[in-house]
């Protein structure tokens, strides 16, 4: 979840989408598949594929590494009032770590999930976090001492993806099947169920599935979910197919708009969030690397932005002007939305 | 084109004839095991017979992923390496239930068959011979149908279980003869058109079968080929196939066993397997597909090896309880690894060079390591061997003389690549 004061919004105004410009680039000699601005605007983090997660300071340009995790960190979110960095981890693991320490050390880890961490969010409280991974659970634990609070259980496949929405009464998950679950919180049952399987296919060729809820975010209002991953796949071994972010009204459950790059591009949608403008911001990788904008009124993006590489993950700014995008380059690009 | 028929010495007919002689039972063996009446001398045959199960892992799987990880390096990958029956040796993450087992497996860990292309790459691993123009050489299954099957075997000599009857090669007999080809038992069914048709009484179909044979006594007198012998045997064959067609029939199975195999396809094949091993069966292969991961070859690896991981456990179980272990080589095999390089959509490539075969069983020393690859697993360091090396060492294995010839129209043909030799360090 991103982090955007009352004022960030309004600055958020400046920002335009049809003049983003790199701005920044910050390298490691590994390639990157997450990354997060940490609530102050003053680090981003990237998981890398040394199994470590690395800090930039955005200022310096000064680049620190945690180590930790034995594998891949893809799930990385932040509890703004102690400043801490909370990372789920390939190995099962989720550390909490000082973000803004000179050197970040382990301050707790738990071991989460049978399988890989995939995806970590915090609730709008900070109270909560929850936690997915490959043993087909979402799990919710105190962000203060990492005790378990519940188990969610009911999806059949690998649960890719979880998001608090705003109200901080719900939670939502995503699977590799592309089934989306709204979860009370506070009873921990199943609300009911929102249909992303477009983002699914069983290849009778390789005999495999691909796909699953690769990136999810509710906007900032929580009337809009959009869970991001790949669709129409003709070849799941090569990759061959779309990317695609599917938008669901919250209210109704409904799916409102599959939103589809207007450029041809094959590969998956890795990254999606909403800027406080209301317009949504998706990321991906394949056949090169690309940003997308859309309006939420209308299926196809109104910009693209070819990437240098193939893009894994974004997260905007609080700041809502820049965003930041990780590269299977092992860079993370620094995008301005309003240059000057 | 004359009848030929490979390796028609004397010695090896006399053996099976020996063989078969030594165990009273010749006559039984149209019978298969589970259908003597002494049970004490099925239980002899079936522990001397020797027989071949390779389950073939299309497309080509990761070594790292599987017999070779490299955790910590760049090539490594998000997997961890896990400690096996065997102190010391160490596979991924991904196959726990086979790691119980290492002590009954061997690893060749510095395969480099240099050959980067699926067909190729497979003709290799099959025939253990690099393609060339004009020659053909048979298959594995086929060189063992030949020189191991019970000359009246009720099953045909080489089984391939394959989804969708996927990865068929009617020329894998090659100069053997189209008699010793594989029989494809697609997604684990019977051959196609076994059956007698509904429309067709069993007195008509005694009928017609009859007017068959005389048709073929006449055609046969003068001109007898490879393939009438083998249209006539394929009829033979059917025939018994069909009066033990429980044999394909999983139902016949224990619950618990369809529960412990699992009910993907994959765990059903190998549950067929098992069964047809314990029947006669001389040569098997199951064939699990996919593995050609050029993208996402993480995820996919955890679903593909999700799958291989506990019927495989499973069968190398039973055929240690059932006492057919020790007279049944076990190979995991594909047409060759995949790239240490991660490419830009997380997924590994072709990568011949440096990979990694697993067996054990009859006439292997488990828990054996062979060979190494360097810290990333880029190349081999170690003990390199190739097909032809692996080759040797199947036959060897298995008790044949790997150094002995195929007869081709009178020309010698070694049956395993003279510039190769066996891997002596994984043989008991």
């Amino acid at each position: 979840m991103s982090f955007f004061s009352r004022a960030a919004r309004r600055a958020a105004g400046a920002a335009n989408p049809t003049r983003t410009r790199l701005a920044r680039e910050l390298r490691h000699n590994s390639p990157l598949f997450s990354c997060r601005i940490d609530p102050t605007g003053r680090f981003v983090f990237a998981g890398a594929q040394d199994s470590l997660i690395h800090r930039w300071d955005l200022t310096t340009g000064q680049r620190v590494a945690l180590t930790g995790h034995r594998s891949w960190t893809r799930a990385l979110a932040f509890l703004a009032g102690p400043r801490q960095l909370v990372s789920g981890g390939y190995d099962g693991k989720v550390i909490w770590w000082q973000a803004d320490a000179a050197a970040p050390a382990p301050l707790r880890t738990v071991a989460a999930h049978r399988g890989w961490v995939r995806a970590v969010a915090v609730s709008p409280d900070g109270r909560l976090l929850a936690t997915c991974g490959n043993d087909n659970l979402v799990k919710l634990w105190s962000a203060a001492d990492g005790a378990s609070v519940r188990e969610l259980a009911g999806h059949t496949s690998h649960v890719y993806n979880v998001a608090f929405h705003p109200d901080g009464r719900h939670l939502v998950s995503g699977d590799l099947h592309g089934r989306v679950k709204q979860w009370d919180i506070a009873s921990g049952t199943e609300v009911r169920a929102l249909d992303a399987t477009v983002l699914h296919r069983y290849d009778p060729t390789f005999r495999a599935d691909i796909g699953g809820v690769r990136s999810m975010a509710f906007s900032c209002d929580g009337s809009l979910l959009a869970c991001a991953g790949i669709t129409d796949v003709s070849n799941a071994f090569a990759g061959i197919g779309r990317p695609v972010i599917v938008l669901f009204d919250w209210a109704t459950g409904a799916r409102r708009h599959l939103l589809r790059p207007q450029a041809n591009f094959q590969g998956t949608a890795w990254g999606v969030s909403f800027h406080p403008a209301g317009y949504i911001v998706g990321v991906g990788g394949g056949s090169g690397g690309a940003l997308w904008f859309w309006r939420p009124t209308a299926a196809q993006s109104f910009h693209t932005l070819a990437l240098p590489n193939n893009a894994r993950d974004l997260d905007l700014h609080p700041d809502g002007r820049r965003l930041a995008i990780a590269f299977f380059d092992g860079a993370v690009r620094v995008y301005d939305m309003a240059p000057a | 084109m004359k009848p030929f028929y490979a390796c028609n010495s004397p010695e090896h007919l006399l053996s099976r004839r020996r063989f078969l002689a030594g165990t009273a039972a010749g006559g039984l063996g149209l019978l298969g095991f589970a259908g003597m009446v002494h049970p004490a001398a099925a239980d002899q045959l079936r522990r001397t017979q020797k027989r071949v199960l390779v389950v073939w892992l299309a497309g080509g799987v990761s070594q790292l992923e599987t017999w070779d990880p490299k955790p910590g390096t760049n090539t490594g990958g998000p997997f961890q390496s896990i400690p096996t029956s065997v102190p010391g040796v160490q596979i991924c993450e991904l196959l726990p239930h086979t790691a119980r087992h290492m002590h009954r497996l061997a690893l060749v860990r510095g395969v480099n068959t240099a050959e980067d292309e699926h067909s190729r790459g497979a003709y290799i691993m099959h025939t253990g011979r690099r393609q060339t123009p004009g020659e053909q050489f048979p298959h594995l299954g086929s060189v063992a149908a030949r020189l191991l099957a019970p000359e009246d075997s009720p099953l045909p000599g080489y089984l391939h279980v394959t989804p969708r009857g996927e990865g068929v090669n009617r020329q894998d007999a090659a100069f053997l003869g189209p008699r010793f080809g594989s029989v494809a038992l697609p997604d684990g069914n019977m051959p196609a058109n076994m059956l007698r048709a509904a429309t067709l009484t069993e007195a008509a179909d005694r009928q017609r079968d009859g007017l068959r044979e005389r048709l073929n006594r006449r055609f046969n007198q003068g001109r007898r080929t490879a393939e009438t012998e083998a249209y006539t045997y394929s009829y033979d064959q059917a025939a018994q196939m069909m009066s033990r067609r429980g044999i394909f029939d999983l139902g016949r199975e224990n619950p618990r066993d369809r529960d412990r195999y699992g009910s993907h396809d994959f765990g059903r094949h190998m549950l067929l397997g098992r069964r047809l091993l314990e029947n006669g069966a001389t040569f098997v292969k199951v064939t699990h597909s996919n593995y050609d991961t050029h993208h996402e070859n993480f995820d996919f690896h955890i679903e593909q090896l999700g799958e291989f991981d506990r019927p495989f456990a499973c069968l190398i179980e039973d055929l240690v309880q059932r006492g057919l272990w020790e007279s049944t080589l076990v190979v995991v095999m594909s047409e060759f690894g995949r790239t240490p390089t991660i490419n830009r959509n997380m997924g590994r490539d072709h990568w011949s060079r440096a990979w990694s075969v697993a067996l054990g069983g009859c006439g292997v020393r488990g828990g054996a390591v062979v060979g190494a690859t360097n810290a990333n697993g880029t190349a081999v360091t170690e003990r390199q061997v190739n097909g032809g090396h692996l080759f040797h060492t199947y036959f060897r294995a298995l008790g044949l003389d790997s150094r002995r010839n195929h007869y081709h129209s009178g020309r010698p043909i070694p049956m395993a690549d003279p510039q190769a030799a066996p891997i002596q360090e994984i043989l008991a």
